[in-house]
C-alpha cells in the first residue's frame, strides 16, 4: 500500500484556493501567466504559492529569477519565500539539468512533492502545469480534489485543437473550471470565445500580445509594471475575487 | 527533517486502513522503504514513534518494523543493472541530498555505468509503502 498519498488533502489543508494553470498546447504562455498571476496577487496582499510541476521544461524560476536557494528542511520541506512567493520546483533538486523522467518517475516525484511539502496557510496556491493531458495534469486531478483549472490558449487554431481536447476531460471528470484566458492576441478574432460557447466555459477575457515581455523575463519587478500584468490583474478581478 | 512528513504519512495511512477495516488497536505496521529514499533510518522511527504518540489510542502499543529495499537501477539500452551504492560515490553532497528529497533525481544525475545512457529505470529500491498492518476487533 502506497504510504504517501493519504496525507497530501492534510498538507494542503490550509489552502483557502488551488489552482492549476493549464493547457492543452506548449507555448501559449502558461508559466507566464501562473507566475505572473503569483506577483499581482502578492501585490494585492494575498498569501500566495506556486508550484511548478513541468518537470521537464520547468521555466518559473527563470521568469522570476529565483536561484541559489534550497528548500528549508523541517518536518518536511518550507518552500523558499522569494518576491513574496512561495516556491517550489523540481529545478531545486535537478539543478537545471536535463530530466529525462519516464512517466512512472513523474508520479512519484508528484507524490513526494506533495506528501513532503509544508506550505502552511495561503490564500492561493498557483500550479504552472506543463502541456497536455498526461501524468502531470491526471496526477493533479488524482490528489488535488480542490483544484480548480484555469485554461490558457492562443488565437490559434492549432492551440484551440488541443485545448479542446483538455476541456473535454475536465468536463467529462465534472472538473472545476474557472475559465478560459485568450494569451498573445495580435488581432481580435472571435475563434476562442465561440468555441467555448459550446463547453459552457467561461470566457474570462483576452491578454495582448506584449513585445515588451521577452526583456522583463527574470526581472520580477519590471514583469508586474508590463501592460501583460496590467490586463492579467484586471482580469483577475473578474474571476479570483469571487468565491469558487 | 523530511523523514517526519514520511512518518506521518505512514501513520495516517494506517489509521485509515484501520478504519476501513474497522480495527480498534493496531498492534504491528511493517513499513517498506526504498533505499533510494535515503533517509536516515534512526530519525523515521523515532518520528513515527512521536507521532503515535499524539495521534489517536489505536496506536498505544504498535509494533513497528522498517524494512529498507534494496535498489536495482535498469539501463534500457543496454539492459545492464546496478545498484544506487554502484553510484553513490560518484555523485557529489548537492546531488546526494537531492536524491535524498526526490530519489527519481538519480536518472539526472547519474548515468547508466556501462554504457553511460540516460535511460535507466529505477526496477527496486523507490517510495515508501505499508507492506502489512496487523490489528484487533472488539
Amino acid at each position: 500500500m502506497e504510504a504517501r498519498t493519504s496525507i497530501i488533502e492534510k498538507r494542503l489543508s490550509s489552502i483557502n484556493r488551488i489552482i492549476a494553470v493549464a493547457s492543452g498546447k506548449g507555448g501559449v504562455g502558461k508559466s507566464l501567466v501562473a507566475s505572473t498571476l503569483a506577483l499581482n496577487l502578492v501585490k494585492n496582499g494575498k498569501k500566495v504559492g506556486l508550484l511548478d510541476l513541468d518537470l521537464y521544461g520547468p521555466s518559473s524560476h527563470i521568469i522570476l529569477d529565483i536561484h541559489d536557494v534550497f528548500p528549508k528542511e523541517d518536518y518536511g520541506i518550507i518552500p523558499p519565500t522569494m518576491h513574496g512567493i512561495n516556491f517550489m520546483s523540481v529545478v531545486y533538486f535537478t539543478e537545471d539539468k536535463p530530466a529525462p523522467f519516464r512517466g512512472i518517475d513523474i508520479t512519484n516525484i508528484i507524490i513526494e512533492l506533495l506528501a513532503i511539502t509544508q506550505w502552511g496557510e495561503l490564500d492561493y496556491l498557483i500550479i504552472d502545469l506543463p502541456p497536455g493531458i498526461g501524468e502531470e495534469t491526471l496526477d493533479i486531478i488524482r490528489f488535488i480534489k480542490k483544484a480548480e483549472f484555469l485554461v490558457i490558449s492562443t488565437p490559434s487554431k492549432v492551440a484551440l485543437a488541443a485545448v479542446d481536447k483538455l476541456i473535454k476531460i475536465l468536463q467529462e471528470m465534472k472538473l472545476p473550471t474557472i475559465g478560459i484566458i485568450e494569451n498573445m492576441v495580435h488581432q481580435p478574432s472571435s475563434l476562442i470565445k465561440k468555441s467555448m460557447k459550446q463547453y459552457n466555459i467561461r470566457y474570462l477575457g483576452q491578454l495582448l500580445y506584449d513585445s515588451t515581455i521577452e526583456n522583463n523575463l527574470g526581472f520580477p519587478n519590471k514583469l508586474v509594471k508590463t501592460n501583460f500584468a496590467k490586463e492579467l490583474d484586471n482580469l483577475m478581478n473578474s474571476f479570483l475575487y469571487q468565491s469558487p | 527533517m523530511h523523514e517526519w512528513a514520511l512518518a506521518e504519512s505512514v501513520i495516517t495511512t494506517a489509521l485509515k486502513a484501520a478504519e476501513k477495516e474497522q480495527l480498534d488497536t493496531i498492534t504491528e505496521i511493517i513499513i517498506d522503504i526504498g533505499e533510494l529514499q535515503q533517509i536516515e533510518q534512526e530519525l523515521f522511527s523515532f518520528a513515527v514513534n512521536d507521532i503515535m504518540k499524539t495521534y489517536s489510542p489505536k496506536l498505544k502499543n504498535t509494533k513497528i518494523t522498517v524494512n529498507i529495499q534494496h535498489s536495482t537501477l535498469r539501463c534500457k539500452h543496454c539492459d545492464s543493472t546496478w545498484t544506487f551504492k554502484d553510484i553513490e560515490k560518484n555523485l557529489n553532497d548537492d546531488e546526494a541530498e537531492a536524491v535524498h528529497f526526490l530519489p527519481e533525481v538519480a536518472v539526472v544525475h547519474s548515468r547508466c555505468p556501462k554504457c553511460n545512457s540516460p535511460d535507466f529505470e529505477i526496477q527496486a529500491g523507490r517510495g515508501v509503502t505499508i507492506r502489512s498492518i496487523k490489528g484487533t476487533k472488539k
